[in-house]
């Protein structure tokens, strides 16, 4: 006999996709044995608000995602700070870095995602680092209580770069973003407010340069950066470069085995892969997207969790479909509030665009027959959860679009059939309304 | 668990609930001092909207899946497994507005000069939250959600 250990589900990734899995095996399961694996240290934290410690604002223990003692409340095993470094599908079980082997009934692939670092010259100078992961923001801190004078270059206008940048500038560093598209944050916010961050991280003292890349990070003879060089020939000075480009599924564990990969772990409504009983979700998953009505890359922070709980219900054969969901994101960089859902453009001229503007206030929304497929508001984004509802529930608003970009819009500004939906409605049981009056 | 439930066909609009959440979770339980002396007026955690001759009140329904808590960024938004009660922990909330952009009532709103999110919270253990306790008209009502036998609901009124 050997000593691997049989766990009946069994988790790789301690995040967002991760915890929604296990809280939803719990509802139904309060026995069978749970396994959560990370390479990361930690118990599992909140990924955004690396830039509010790195900024000094929030201490390591206020970033906990759950309370202290939740894996012990839930009867969880943890397997942190050890890396899996093999599936093995003919026996179902992984390989763990520090030796040891778990086999699994059902298994969830939460493994999130990697940051990009192009092949630069100069990327493994110090002073070079990414932003993703608790650990990165401890290292950026280590360095710049060295170096508190170093000017910063930040490769990438996009959520990441944006975030670190503003976490810098609230540490007196002077920042430099370099976005090689023509406007930063361009995947998920329209020329109009991407225009107005723009303006904003300006007024804040940082330096913005669009459509330009970095060809090479300049490090000394210690190996130390000290500037980088970009494309057209331009050289700024500086003591520590981020980059900062995206992230992209991690996927090593599943390159080369039967798991079905497209540019993410492909799922299908019950968040399964191709191969039975094994589970996929978040940053590294592609599932379903209800606005474009395919499985793509969603890698936001609520689709995650969703994603992982719905794997977790249907891991304890508990039959449940992933709503969908879209690229969602609430903003609130350098103080300018901002929500997008969905679409930022129309595509084709087969969309039709609402805008309102006033005072502060932008609203646009983007629509195809009738479904809203996109939605940016700014300023007054009160309620803005009711459309996107509209959105995920696919319901027609062509009759009452209007309606949906003024300034009182709420639930009156929809169908009856569709408030009454929603809100408290006297709860029937059997069919028989069991108010007490 | 307890849940408020809204008769909209007697609902006159008059926006009380709204005035008496406020008081409710204003600093001073003085409806004059409330709006008049004090700094910032308190915000309130039910809307009342009105269309026409239609009007009603919205505040948080306590959801049996809350998309809140789901994607709550920082784990600052949870459900008690006793009453079932969804609360927002203010230490931990970072005011993003990502549970404000998947809720469907947007019934959770920001309190600006706090930067954190705010709603319904029952009034924190009161009989009967202010709102009911004061609608003129009794177009709200408190439920015990889970504890409806057949003999009461053979009594109640029909749905609206
Ligand atoms: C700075 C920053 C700001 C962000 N801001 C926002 C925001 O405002 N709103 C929003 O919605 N989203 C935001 N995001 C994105 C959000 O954090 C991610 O979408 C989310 O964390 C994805 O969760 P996940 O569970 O899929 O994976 P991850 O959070 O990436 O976690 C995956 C975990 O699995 C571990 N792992 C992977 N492979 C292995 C292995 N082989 N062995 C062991 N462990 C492994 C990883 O180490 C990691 O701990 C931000 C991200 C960053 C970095
Ligand atoms: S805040 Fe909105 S989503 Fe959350 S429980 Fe209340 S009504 Fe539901
Ligand atoms: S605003 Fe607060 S409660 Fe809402 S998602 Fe952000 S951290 Fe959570």
């Amino acid at each position: 006999m050997d000593n691997t250990e049989r766990i009946k589900y069994l988790i790789i990734g301690n995040s967002a996709g991760g915890i929604g899995a296990v809280e939803a095996i719990r509802e139904s399961d309060k026995t069978g044995t749970i396994s959560v694996v990370s390479d990361e240290p930690y118990p599992a934290y909140s990924r955004p608000l690396i830039s509010d410690f790195l900024a000094g604002r929030r201490s390591i223990d206020k970033l906990n995602y759950r309370p202290i003692d939740f894996y012990e409340q839930n009867d969880i095993k943890t397997v942190f700070g050890n890396r899996v470094t093999g599936l093995n599908l003919d026996d179902n079980t992984v390989q763990l870095e520090s030796g040891q082997k778990l086999a699994w009934d059902r298994l969830l692939l939460a493994t999130g995602g990697t940051p990009i670092v192009p092949p630069m010259e100069g990327r493994e100078a110090g002073g070079v680092f990414t932003f993703t992961t608790l650990s990165d923001a401890i290292a950026i801190d280590d360095y710049l209580q060295q170096k508190p004078d170093a000017n910063a270059v930040v490769i990438g206008g996009g959520l990441i770069g944006v975030s670190i940048s503003e976490s810098l500038l609230k540490r007196q560093i002077k920042v430099t973003i370099i976005e090689m598209k023509e406007r930063i944050l361009n995947v998920i916010l329209d020329e109009k407010t991407s225009y107005m961050e723009h303006k904003a991280i300006k007024d804040s003292g940082a330096e913005i340069i669009t459509g330009h890349t970095v060809s090479k990070i300049n490090s000394n003879t210690h190996g130390e950066v000290y500037g980088v060089t970009l494309d057209n020939g331009d050289v700024i000075p500086c003591g520590i470069v981020i980059i900062a480009i995206g992230v992209r599924p991690r996927l090593e564990l599943v390159n080369g085995t039967d798991i079905k990969v497209n540019r993410g772990i492909v799922v299908d409504r019950h968040m399964q892969t191709s191969v039975p009983g094994i589970y996929a979700c978040g940053d590294v998953a592609e599932a379903y997207d209800f606005i474009y009505s395919e499985n793509r890359l969603t890698p936001v922070w609520p689709n995650a969790y969703l994603g992982g709980r719905t794997a977790g219900l249907n891991m304890t054969g508990n039959a449940t479909d992933y709503p969908g969901g879209t690229n969602i994101n609430a903003m609130k960089y350098f103080g300018i509030y901002i929500v997008s859902a969905g679409m930022i453009s129309s595509p084709d001229k087969s969309y039709q665009e609402l805008i309102a503007e006033h005072n502060d206030v932008y609203k646009k929304l983007i629509l195809k027959e009738g479904l809203v497929t996109g939605m940016i508001f700014s300023g007054d984004v009160d309620r803005a959860g009711i459309i996107y509802n509209l959105m995920k529930d696919r319901v027609n608003v062509e009759s009452f679009k209007r309606s949906l970009i003024s300034d009182d819009m709420g639930l009156l500004s929809l169908p009856e059939s569709v408030w009454r939906d929603r809100l408290a409605t006297v709860p029937t049981v059997n069919g028989v309304d069991c108010a007490v009056s | 668990m307890r849940k408020i439930y809204i008769k909209e066909d007697v609902c006159i609009g008059c926006g009380l609930c709204e005035v008496y959440c406020q008081l409710q979770h204003a600093s001073v339980h003085d409806l004059i001092k409330a709006f008049k002396k004090r700094g910032p007026r308190p915000l309130a955690r039910a809307r009342v909207e009105a269309k026409g001759n239609l009007s009603f009140s919205v505040r948080c329904r306590n959801c049996e899946e809350p998309q809140c808590v789901y994607a709550c960024l920082t784990g600052a938004i949870t459900r008690d497994i006793e009453t079932g009660m969804i609360t927002v922990d203010e230490e931990k909330c970072i005011g993003c507005c990502t549970c404000m952009l998947v809720c469907p009532l947007g019934a959770i709103k920001q309190d600006k000069e706090h930067k954190k999110m705010i709603k319904c919270d029952f009034c924190q253990g009161e009989e009967t939250p202010a709102c009911v306790a004061n609608c003129p008209n009794e177009a709200l009502y408190c439920v015990e959600y889970d504890s409806v036998n057949k003999e009461v609901m053979a009594k109640s009124p029909s749905p609206f």
